[in-house]
């Protein structure tokens, strides 16, 4: 794939690309802020994009595929990730707003107020076109070695994934504002919200709405046609505030699985149909299903899936070689598929991911820790959200100490509650560790309280 | 709009949040041990942002008013268990 592939699949100079509180923003006004910025980005082939706002982040994105860089997007914004992406990828700089404070000792630009030059108004005239085969982004995982996974995006397969999950959403057809409560860096995100602006003719709100209110004075910002962009675990929270909701037109959810039942609420409520999108951060976007007609997911154009045991692997289009899926899927006969169970290593807290091996290896790498791991316990009630539960053997440390030095390297969503200490792990005969002894050791440790 | 809480008002409203946030999260500390000062978020209680969505609906439902972004202190609201009780007092519907 050496050919060259513009920005834009489609575009007008006067096209708003991005909606933000003081208004549209426009195709041109928005390269030329990116020229504008490119200019004042210091030398170096990394761009470790923080920018929280999505027009920030934007223009951050564009700024540093015009000066030849590439956008560094972890996970997980802990002190101890971004430093360890930091180290593999020397000369790296940080594009931060709203004084984002995790980076550390990390060379940082805050986002400047940019006003563009007659040159960069003038190179903005230009539609730029980007090599297809030119890595444009690293989307980092969790893995299982403790270590950020790089997963590599060439510009061409993110054009590729951009266009069918439009096709999808018949976004080519009929446009619409996007709303998005996940962030622009994340997989789902920058798939979602970020490239539907490039490649689906579908301009984004620059915000990250977070409360309920938040999240319906955004929609109230933008015109509609309106698609929500959301996850499981928001769009219950928005249901469940009971708030007057501008009119809705597509409700998209992704990074856990959505219920019939919150589906079909939401329907309900919002008279607008509620789409998954299924994928992986390795993978892509691969397929789509309308949750409440049933559990069966149609594959994305062009994306195909192959077989061997209870692994199942993804191909075709935009998908990078043949990737392994962290779910364990039934293929149907007619091409569809329905998936039955997640391989147990997975872990999904409202909606953010990563491996219990990635955990226990941060647990276990701590000092003063002899043994340690993490498991997700027995289901509690309904509405919470349920937690991860580690124990842990560290002669002389207490609980406080502990998850002080556990903190700066995993996502707060996993850090775990409760933290047993104990003597020793409850390891069978051959050394193995089973959920169900882990389990009984978190149930004896309440009834001791 | 808000008013200026006094701070009789807000002691007085402390156990009653404090419970609140131990239902909302299924908490195993105590109503009780949840320092008025200490932070609730990192080295303190350790609460995230899943939290703290948790805890706006439950505020929301009990005391009749929404928390949004761009209210001016919003960070200061989630600082400890003492100022989200003030920003309740100040902005209670119910």
């Amino acid at each position: 794939m050496n050919h060259r592939l513009p920005l834009f699949t489609r575009h007008h100079p006067d096209d708003i690309l991005a909606w933000r509180s003081d208004g549209p923003v426009s195709v041109h006004r928005f390269l030329a802020e990116a020229h504008a910025l490119a200019a004042r980005l210091p030398a170096g082939d990394w761009l470790l994009n923080v920018c929280s706002d999505r027009y920030r982040f934007a223009v951050g994105f564009v700024a540093g595929l015009l000066a030849g860089k590439t956008s560094l997007q972890p996970a997980s914004q802990t002190p101890g990730t971004l430093a360890d992406i930091a180290a593999r990828h020397p000369g790296t700089c940080c594009l931060r707003d709203d004084g984002f404070a995790a980076a550390g000792e990390l060379p940082c630009i805050d986002f400047p107020e940019l006003a563009p030059s007659s040159a960069h108004e003038a190179a903005a005239a230009e539609m730029p076109e980007i090599d297809a085969g030119r890595i444009v982004a690293i989307l980092f995982t969790s893995g299982s070695t403790g270590k950020p996974q790089a997963q590599h995006k060439t510009w061409g397969r993110l054009v590729a994934n951009a266009q069918a999950g439009a096709d999808r959403l018949g976004l080519n057809e009929a446009p619409m504002n996007i709303v998005a409560t996940v962030p622009a860096q994340h997989s789902y995100g920058f798939e979602s919200s970020f490239l539907p602006a490039f490649h689906g003719g579908s301009p984004f709100w620059a915000g990250k709405p977070f409360y309920p209110q938040d999240v319906a004075n955004a929609l109230a910002a933008v015109p509609r046609p309106r698609l929500l962009v959301t996850t499981p675990f928001h769009l219950s929270t928005l249901l469940d505030a009971g708030i007057p909701l501008p009119g809705i037109d597509v409700i998209l959810s992704a990074t856990a699985p959505l219920s019939t039942k919150l589906a079909t609420r939401a329907e309900t409520r919002c008279k607008a149909p509620v789409m998954e999108i299924y994928g992986s951060t390795e993978s892509g976007q691969l397929a789509s299903r309308r949750t409440t007609d049933g559990p069966h997911w149609t594959l994305l154009a062009g994306v195909s899936l192959a077989q061997s045991g209870d692994t199942t692997t993804a191909s075709g289009r935009h998908v990078e070689g043949e990737v392994p899926l962290g779910d364990i899927i039934e293929c149907l006969p007619d091409g569809r598929f329905i998936l039955t169970g997640r391989h147990a290593d997975m872990i999904n807290i409202a909606g953010k991911r990563t491996s219990l091996a990635w955990l226990n290896h941060k647990l276990c790498a701590l000092p003063g820790v002899r043994d340690g791991a993490f498991f997700l316990p027995d289901v509690v009630p309904e509405r919470h959200i349920t937690r991860l539960a580690a124990c842990l053997c560290a002669p002389g440390m207490d609980r406080t100490q502990v998850l002080a030095a556990l903190r700066p390297h995993i996502d707060p969503a996993f850090m775990p509650r409760p933290l047993i200490l104990c003597d020793s792990l409850p390891r069978n005969t051959t050394g193995k560790l089973t959920r169900d002894a882990l389990q009984a050791l978190l149930t004896r440790s309440k009834k001791d309280v | 709009m808000s008013s200026t809480p006094t701070p009789e008002a807000v002691d007085a409203l402390l156990p009653e949040v404090a419970q609140l946030i131990v239902e909302a999260l299924n908490l195993e500390t105590a109503a009780e041990e949840i320092e008025a000062g200490a932070p609730l978020f990192g080295d303190g209680l350790g609460l995230d942002s899943i939290d703290v969505l948790e805890i706006a609906l439950e505020v929301s439902k009990r005391y009749g008013f929404q928390l949004r972004s761009d209210d001016e202190n919003n960070v200061r609201i989630f600082a400890s268990l003492h100022a989200l009780t003030t920003h309740i007092v100040a902005n209670r519907s119910k």
